[in-house]
């Protein structure tokens, strides 16, 4: 920001006559409008650690979420959540998801991930 | 697991057994069980105390208070930071025992930029990586600990960085009771991406929710950061009210959200009229919020008085409004990696001022009409800093700006804030938008999910999430075979079968030492000769941590910190023989039958009678309660004068204490009590007992008296020592 002088009496002239109530209450009401846009932007975003928490929540250690999170990024599917396709895949294969997501890490399923989150044909 | 034992060091390996399938046995914080008010202790009327502890260490001058520890109401922390957890625990134990009941763990240094969880137990520098082993072992160790204070530990580390999200599961999994979380924090101070810092923290705060975990801000980094740190004041205001209404919109509890809230000025400036408005501006604005008052660090330098100083200014302010945690901060944190014995000396200082102030609001009232303009000017500029980021366009928009940490005193700029880009800094780039068949199928998962439909719990469509099913969490042991507590761990251990020691500030037996010396040189030379002084001694790696210039010629004070490079062999250790003492009884029939008088003084020029009115004194539980009657010469009383006084009454024995020891003068005055005793003919008919802070047996018997008694000395010991050579001489004298 530009430099520029303490202009605090002038500024602050629309607010001299509330009362310490009403000061509380401003101050609380402005907070609330900066902080509404980034609850929205986190409760429709998601990120790799957010992903990683979920599989970690999933039963997958710290390697294995880092794994997986990563291939997932990678591939542009983040936004499907990565325990989703972890879980899909293990209904889809009709097994353990924690051994699906093992075998994932080891390069199998990938096509089905396309087929089912990318809609890509076989 | 076997409870602790007061008399023997905790053993890590013990912690570490089994340790992939313990379980921790509570989540969520606690706060102390405070005491009705009025509440006696000894004699004292206590407003603010809380439940006593079964095992601890009380105060210094306790000993005067039949060794009273009094809790007060306010959690205490402690921060721990010496990047091996098997130290760490060690000097949790030490803190828990001195009042500590809120451990902070420091995170290694690079943690914040780490993207995912370490694992192990390497060796971390400033601090431990968090890592599920070291949470586990360490809080497992608290459980221990806090059995063995009778008091529940709050252990607590950081939800920051780039792993936010994941390190709030593991904390929560682990039994973590607090933690530091705070985007901005993320954003100013650890170049983070913004927009990755909000959404992770939304997800992490959700989750420590959960866990009941408390939260503390990161606001006060802006004190620390700040060339004058009073000009961020409203700001700080600022940054406290996101963090506190973001974490409420996540679904934090109010009574869950801390503001980590530091005094920003010290002396030389009137610190107190600048801190106080200040502190009643936040206490105001941020009611039903919790208050974590810290000490401030933005001022410290290494000089440890000083910093104490600070200290105790800051815990009187919290008494003055209000805490429910008082921080603490090591006193050495200008000079060192903190030292465990710093590390004590913080949360002393935290207790000693809370119990000094204790109850001071009901005589002391701040005066709030004074203040009022004070802390009106505060909020508002608080607020025309809040409509200024709007009118920028948003909190993106004005980190752009530069709004933030500017040292400016808001509306006033400088043009030197921290600006950070939105789609900029590390991890920029990889938030993205959740599709709409974005699904996470796990619980306390914050935002949208586009879940099935009748599920009772997100976690159902996988059979429970580690949340309801902790059996599902795996425990990684060690992943690097070179850097591992097995390894420290074996170091210690090969010490112990030698049963060698050395000195430690801060890891076992590493050998740091500090010494202070004062030398008659200016500063420069000062410091040289400290570290020749450590040359000639022999000691390895001599650093200057202080120094104080007394006058710039006539002296200068230095502090110096150095390694030993000899190991000390425990087997060949000479201990000094403890007074044996007589049972009670033994000598209160002794006198009733064979009267006993002594007299007794303060030798030479010495006005010190505290310690020998105790000796005598029957309400310190001196020889008076056992019969013996004593004529009190006073202070600085010459030897002539008490030898006089013993022929006069035929004492039994003299008792003469020796506080000063100023070119051997106790010495002398041994001496010369002998010789006037045998010149006036009655040495082989009185005892000559000395005492004081500096005398020792060995010393007075070498210099002809019959016993020197020194620190920790009771009645009982002298009433003892007494009985006992009267007993010997008079079966001699029956026997002749």
């Amino acid at each position: 920001m530009k430099p520029r002088p303490d202009d605090f009496a002038e500024r602050s002239k629309h607010l001299q006559h509330m009362s310490d109530e009403e000061l509380d209450a401003y101050f609380w009401q402005l907070v609330e409008k900066v902080v509404d846009p980034l609850i929205e932007l986190a409760r429709t975003h998601t990120s790799p650690s957010i992903e990683r928490s979920v599989l970690l929540r999933m039963g997958f250690n710290s390697l294995e979420a880092k794994k997986l999170v990563d291939m997932i990024f990678e591939r542009g599917l983040l936004g499907k959540g990565a325990g989703h396709i972890v879980w899909r895949i293990a209904k889809e294969h009709n097994i353990d998801y924690i051994e699906a997501g093992r075998r994932l890490i080891n390069g199998m399923y990938w096509d089905d991930v396309d087929r089912i989150f990318k809609g890509v044909k076989k | 697991m076997t409870p602790l034992d007061p008399k023997k060091p905790i053993d890590v390996e013990e912690i570490l057994k089994d340790l992939d399938k313990y379980r921790p046995r509570r989540r969520g914080w606690t706060w102390r069980k405070k005491l009705p008010e009025g509440t006696k202790l000894d004699k004292y009327e206590y407003y603010q105390i809380s439940e006593p502890l079964k095992n601890s260490i009380p105060l210094p001058a306790a000993h005067y208070f039949n060794n009273i520890d009094p809790q007060p109401d306010v959690v205490i922390t402690a921060e721990i930071a010496s990047g091996r957890f098997e130290d760490d625990i060690r000097r949790m134990r030490m803190a828990a025992w001195h009042g500590a009941d809120h451990i902070m763990v420091i995170r290694t240094l690079g943690q914040s930029h780490f993207d995912g969880l370490i694992e192990g137990t390497p060796e971390g520098v400033g601090g431990i990586p968090i890592t599920r082993k070291q949470v586990r072992a360490t809080r497992k160790a608290l459980d221990l600990i806090e059995d063995e204070v009778g008091r529940p530990i709050n252990f607590h580390s950081y939800v920051s960085g780039v792993a936010g999200p994941e390190i709030a599961v593991l904390f929560a999994e682990e039994g973590v009771n607090g933690a530091h979380q705070d985007p901005q924090y993320n954003i100013l101070y650890r170049g983070v991406n913004p927009v990755r810092s909000f959404v992770d923290a939304a997800v992490a705060k959700k989750i420590m929710a959960w866990a009941g975990m408390l939260q503390i801000d990161g606001a006060h980094n802006a004190n620390a950061s700040a060339k004058i740190s009073w000009t961020v004041m409203p700001e700080l205001l600022v940054q406290h009210g996101i963090n506190c209404m973001f974490s409420l919109k996540v679904g934090m509890p109010k009574e869950n959200i801390a503001l980590s809230t530091v005094p920003p000025m010290i002396a030389p400036t009137p610190e107190m009229r600048i801190d106080l408005p200040y502190a009643v501006a936040l206490r105001e604005l941020f009611k039903g919020f919790r208050f974590r008052a810290q000490m401030n660090t933005r001022y410290i330098e290494s000089d440890l008085f000083d910093a104490t100083r600070v200290h105790v200014l800051n815990a009187v302010l919290s008494r003055l409004t209000s805490a429910d945690l008082q921080s603490t901060i090591t006193p050495d944190e200008g000079r060192n990696v903190p030292w465990h014995i710093n590390s004590i000396r913080g949360v002393e200082t935290a207790k000693h001022t809370l119990l000094a102030m204790d109850g001071i609001q009901k005589y002391v009232k701040i005066d709030r009409e004074a203040i009022r303009e004070k802390v009106r000017e505060l909020k508002m500029r608080a607020i025309l800093m809040l409509e200024e980021i709007l009118q920028m366009g948003g909190y993106f928009e004005a980190l752009e700006a530069g709004m933030f940490v500017d040292n400016g005193y808001y509306p006033e700029r400088l043009g030197d804030g921290i600006a950070r880009k939105k789609d900029g800094e590390i991890a920029a780039g990889t938030v993205v938008p959740r599709d709409p068949d974005y699904m996470a199928p796990v619980c306390e998962h914050f935002g949208y999910n586009n879940l099935p439909e009748e599920l009772e719990r997100p976690c159902d469509l996988i059979g429970g999430c580690t949340f309801h099913k902790p059996e599902k969490i795996q425990f990684i042991d060690e992943l690097d075979e070179t850097d591992n507590v097995n390894l420290r761990l074996q170091r210690v251990k090969d010490m112990k079968a030698r049963n060698v020691i050395k000195p430690e500030v801060e890891w076992y037996a590493d050998g740091w030492i500090q010494l202070d010396m004062t030398f008659s040189l200016p500063e420069e030379y000062a410091e040289a000769a400290a570290l020749a002084v450590c040359e000639k001694l022999g000691l390895e790696d001599p650093t200057i941590i202080a120094k104080t210039v007394l006058h710039p010629a006539e002296g200068t004070y230095v502090e110096v910190k150095a390694k030993v490079p000899f190991e000390i062999k425990i087997d060949e250790l000479r201990l000094p023989k403890k007074p044996e003492t007589l049972p009670e009884d033994e000598i209160f029939d002794f006198v009733s039958k064979r009267p006993i008088t002594v007299v007794a003084a303060t030798v030479g020029e010495d006005e010190h009678s505290v310690g020998l009115r105790e000796i005598l004194d029957i309400k310190h539980g001196g020889i008076e309660k056992y019969g013996i009657k004593y004529h009190y010469l006073g202070t600085s009383c010459p030897p002539e004068k008490l030898i006089d006084a013993a022929i006069e009454t035929g004492a039994d024995a003299i008792l003469a204490s020796m506080i000063i020891t100023h070119n051997d003068v106790h010495i002398k005055n041994m001496r010369r009590l002998n010789e006037l005793a045998i010149e006036k003919g009655i040495r082989d008919r009185v005892l000559i007992i000395v005492g004081g802070t500096q005398i020792n047996n060995d010393l007075a018997v070498e210099n002809g008296v019959d016993a020197g008694f020194g620190r920790g000395t009771k009645g009982i010991h002298v009433a003892s020592f007494i009985v006992k050579k009267l007993r010997e001489r008079d079966a001699l004298k029956s026997g002749n």
